[in-house]
């Protein structure tokens, strides 16, 4: 037997490149005959379009195209609400909107070239935040089908209408219950209720926002392009353009980061596939840093309120949950996380009466879209500091107040959720155990009298997400090609996208594991929708267990066509034979045939046909209804995390010195990897917590750029303890469930209960930047109030 | 017509001469006109550490720098680094840690690096900290980029 590949730290296969400065991004990609694209976005938070002027821009020498929303008359809404055109018609609802667009010889020229459009705007009042956009006079965001206004000198008769108008600033409400919240409520022995209010973060992925897009004399489209959903976005731009979608091809160079937000189409795509149309050339649209500041998703600000309750001995009766999502002035994906908030609410741990009403409401802010953990980073916020609370009031310790209330294996929630395999009462216990958790909370809370300024605090939080896949597309799948040519070299073709976190080194160790070979016998191809098999895209922490099944499906194909044909030549049975350090061997090891040449024996000798194909779909489960009720994931990871702080009082000042970790991830397949996705979890958990904030004053971003939005650098990252509980799931790929969103749920809520901790203040208001958190210990804050119309 | 500039300087080892506009960057030199595009745009403000490349024997930001103040000047890019025995070395121990992920600040933290190994052979978790605090990464948490130049310290501290 060759050794086993699962659980070895595996080194990412395209990591020399990387490291080399060999590897060409969007950035670096040169087209011949390329233009460069340059967007022309509002100086207005709020106003209507009264005219813009692009003459000027048209004759400046080396300009091949302006382009405004009058030269587009075909264009159509996009976006998962469909509720804004690519180039803005009649008005402008946020100051990142788009205009006016340039293509030009060079990206000095097509900057140049936006300075010389004269746009003419008439303000609108700015609706800054859902309190305003819900009082019964506010303005109204959508008022009017886009495109369609009388007054708009844009509007081209006949034109597609973007969107039907809202009668309210309400984009999209979500509502779950189980139970009876009043039995709950009765039945509990405790009752507390607390206001909550979670703050705007970006994505900061370090390689900016950009694309290339080209036609052939066919009118044929090709898109290099960033997106995390390439087969899903193909019928979108077709439907964009107007065109068949077979006749889009998407390659995606390697993407300097995704975290969620190459989930949706944004307005620069179809803004360059419209100038590329135009133009009949290639052209290249790239943000700057400021653009992407402004200009890509959000993680969106949630008011919520939570109100629960709980028996003596610690039971959970009741949760109810109201949240307020500011929504942006236009709808992504954002404006659905409360459909994974909801699995937070009912399922984390046991409630049995339960209910959520959620809100996600336009305004004139940046747009809201999915970020790694979608939603779930807020809800854990508000459910584990209610753990603690109620946990103090019943006269119990944290981690034993969860462990009553904790899920175990087997378990179907109220809500649906069937917990397969499930290792959350190991998660607690291991964090717990190895930061010595209940020891030091109860020293930190003896030292809160103590003169000291500076207190020590601990705290813990516990998470549980989709690991196997999520059912938000009628079906989640994805296939494999997989291809074995002479000497034993293999190719994996797979629908899943790679974003940094590893996806093709473990499925290509996925695949060697079956095959006995290295990990050096394998190539992936995973860019180009013309190759690849379809897949609905990378998000949801799902790659490793749906395209790793898909690829482990292949390669079995392939083991049992090798092993048959051995079978056949060596008078063995098929049974008795295996695949190992390049050799078919028999049951005692022997190496039968070395499988280079057999394989080109395979070929000359017997036409085999040596092309595998599969496809992995999610095993049959119950569907959610339109109530919420089902399963939406064939497997859940679970984690907890324990934070260990440092608070200087005199400044406010938090650090976070400790994580100690323990994920239900199944089994580790690479180990070297998984690591990698938790401790960036971690660490970008930890800036949502600490240090970073979007502040969007009147709907204008006032930090774009590095210098004001604070990620965390290097000096200040805590030191990490990761254990893993491998609870083998049965659907999973070698036992696998997803882990990449994990690491960075729990530990705004675990530093949250630090802090506590550590004072004795309870902060409800994130981030916990030195400002908040010494007004908040020093009494000089307003507790977030629960302001909803 | 803006001013141009008729510079000469040494880049990864070969002397080279060209005529920049006044105004353009030492990044924008790099990546358009000489098709270097290991060198990476993060930000344009010297706030992300992503264009991190060497001018004589120091670490620069390159978008800070004018393509005109490279005139005499001794400039080494990730390119260059790459092919050094050092930087071979580093660049080993960044895959075998796992320090890359999406790879994008990987180049100029593998210039940082490089740089500060060379100055300081054998560093400590904390020298290394802070000689990478000016490289913004947003996939590793760090870790394992600490991890690796400590790695490849190491071995050149046994040099």
């Amino acid at each position: 037997m060759s050794e086993t590949l699962i659980g070895k730290r595996i080194p990412k296969m395209d990591a020399p490149d990387k490291a080399s400065g060999k590897t060409r991004y969007i950035q670096d990609l040169e087209v011949p005959g390329a233009l460069h694209a340059k967007i022309l976005r509002s100086t207005q938070v709020h106003a209507r379009i009264v005219s813009i002027d692009t003459r000027a821009a048209k004759a400046l020498p080396g300009v091949h195209a302006v382009i405004t929303a009058a030269d587009v008359p075909w264009q159509r809404p996009i976006g998962v609400g469909k509720d804004h055109l690519p180039l803005k018609t009649d008005r402008v609802r946020s100051l990142r909107d788009e205009v006016a667009a340039v293509a030009a010889d060079s990206e000095a020229i097509a900057q140049a070239a936006l300075k010389l459009i004269r746009v003419e705007y008439a303000p609108l009042p700015v609706i800054a935040t859902t309190q305003q956009a819900l009082a019964p006079d506010a303005p109204l965001i959508h008022p009017e089908p886009h495109g369609a206004d009388s007054s708009a000198h844009l509007k081209v008769a006949g034109s597609p209408v973007a969107f039907t108008g809202k009668p309210d600033n309400v984009a999209m409400t979500f509502d779950y219950a189980q139970g009876d919240i009043a039995q709950g409520e009765a039945e509990a022995d405790v009752v507390i209720e607390d206001v909550f209010r979670l703050h705007y973060v970006t994505h900061c992925c370090m390689g900016v926002s950009g694309v290339i897009a080209e036609f052939d004399p066919n009118g044929n489209l090709l898109l290099y392009s960033n997106t995390q959903v390439p087969f899903l976005h193909k019928r979108e731009f077709a439907e964009l353009l107007g065109i068949d979608p077979a006749r889009i091809r998407i390659i995606q160079p390697p993407i300097g980061g995704g975290f969620g937000s190459k989930l949706d189409i944004y307005p620069f795509e179809p803004i360059a596939i419209f100038l590329a149309k135009i133009t009949r050339r290639p052209v290249k649209l790239v943000f700057t840093r400021e653009e992407e500041f402004l200009a890509s998703p959000t993680r969106q600000p949630v008011l919520l309120k939570l109100r629960s309750g709980c028996r003596k001995d610690g039971t959970l009766t009741f949760r109810a949950v109201e949240t307020v999502h500011d929504n942006g002035a236009y709808t992504s994906w954002g404006a659905t996380t409360p459909f994974v908030m909801m699995q937070t609410i009912s399922s984390l741990y046991r409630v049995p009466h339960c209910k959520y009403h959620t809100m996600a409401v336009y305004t004139n802010n940046p747009y809201a879209g999915s970020f790694r953990g979608y939603g779930n980073l807020q809800a854990t916020f508000a459910v584990e500091a209610h753990m603690d609370k109620l946990a103090e009031a019943v006269g119990m310790d944290g981690l034993a107040f969860r462990l009553k209330n904790a899920q175990d294996p087997g378990e179907i929630t109220p809500q649906g959720m069937h917990f397969k395999s499930c290792g959350f009462k190991q998660c607690l216990t291991t964090a717990a155990g190895r930061s010595d958790f209940l020891r030091k909370q109860a020293e930190n809370r003896a030292r809160w009298s103590d003169p000291a300024p500076v207190k020590r605090g601990i705290g813990v939080a516990s998470m549980l997400h989709v690991g196997g896949g999520a059912k938000i597309y009628p079906s989640d799948g994805c296939g494999t090609i997989l291809k074995l040519d002479d000497f034993a070299h293999v190719t994996l073709m797979t629908g899943a996208s790679e974003i940094g976190q590893g996806s093709e080194t473990v499925l290509a160790q996925l695949v060697c594991e079956e095959l006995g070979l290295p990990l050096s016998a394998v190539t992936v191809v995973n860019n180009d929708t013309d190759i690849t098999p379809w897949d609905v895209g990378v998000h949801a922490s799902r790659t490793t267990f749906i395209a790793g099944n898909s690829a482990i499906g292949a390669a079995r194909k392939a083991k049992k066509k090798i092993l048959d044909a051995a079978a056949a030549k060596s008078g063995k049975r098929a049974e008795e034979l295996g695949l190992s350090g390049g050799f078919v061997t028999s049951a005692s090891g022997e190496r039968l045939f070395e499988l280079g040449k057999f394989l080109r024996s395979l070929h000359f000798s017997d036409k085999a046909d040596l092309v595998m194909t599969t496809f992995y779909y999610e095993p049959p489960s119950r569907h959610q209804d339109k109530q919420f009720k089902g399963d939406v994931s064939a497997a859940y990871a679970w984690a907890t995390q324990v934070c260990e702080i440092e608070v200087d009082t005199q400044t406010g000042i938090v650090r976070l010195l400790k994580v100690t970790g323990a994920h239900d991830v199944g089994r580790v397949l690479n180990r070297l990897g998984i690591e990698g996705q938790i401790e960036g979890g971690i660490v970008m958990g930890q800036g949502y917590a600490i240090t970073e904030e979007l502040r969007v004053e009147n709907g204008v971003v006032r930090n774009p750029n590095f210098r004001d939005y604070k990620l965390v650098t290097a000096p200040e990252i805590p030191e990490m303890d990761v254990s893993f509980i491998e609870t083998m799931d049965g659907e999973g790929p070698q036992g696998a469930k997803g882990v990449g969103e994990a690491p960075a749920i729990c530990i705004a809520a675990a530093v949250a209960n630090a802090i506590h901790n550590a004072t004795g203040v309870r902060i409800t208001a994130l981030p916990f930047t030195p400002e908040n958190v010494y007004r908040a210990l020093h009494g000089a804050s307003e507790p977030p109030v629960w302001n909803a119309a | 017509m803006p001013a141009k500039c008729d510079i000469a300087f040494s880049l990864n080892g070969v002397k080279r001469e060209l005529t920049v506009p006044a105004g353009m960057s030492a990044l924008e030199m790099l990546r358009d006109r000489l098709g270097l595009t290991g060198t990476k745009y993060g930000c344009g403000e010297g706030e992300c550490g992503a264009c991190t490349i060497l001018v004589d024997g120091s670490t620069v930001n390159s978008c800070l720098m004018f393509a005109a103040d490279c005139d005499g000047r001794e400039l080494v890019t990730i390119e260059g680094v790459a092919v050094s025995a050092a930087g071979e070395r580093l660049r080993d121990a960044f895959v075998a840690n796992g320090a890359v992920q999406c790879g994008f600040c990987t180049p100029g933290l593998m210039v940082q690096a490089s740089h500060l190994i060379e100055r300081h052979p054998g560093a400590d978790e904390a020298t290394i900290r802070r000689g990478i605090e000016g490289n913004l990464c947003r996939c590793t948490g760090y870790r394992k980029i600490i991890d690796a130049v400590a790695a490849a310290a190491k071995e050149k501290s046994h040099e």
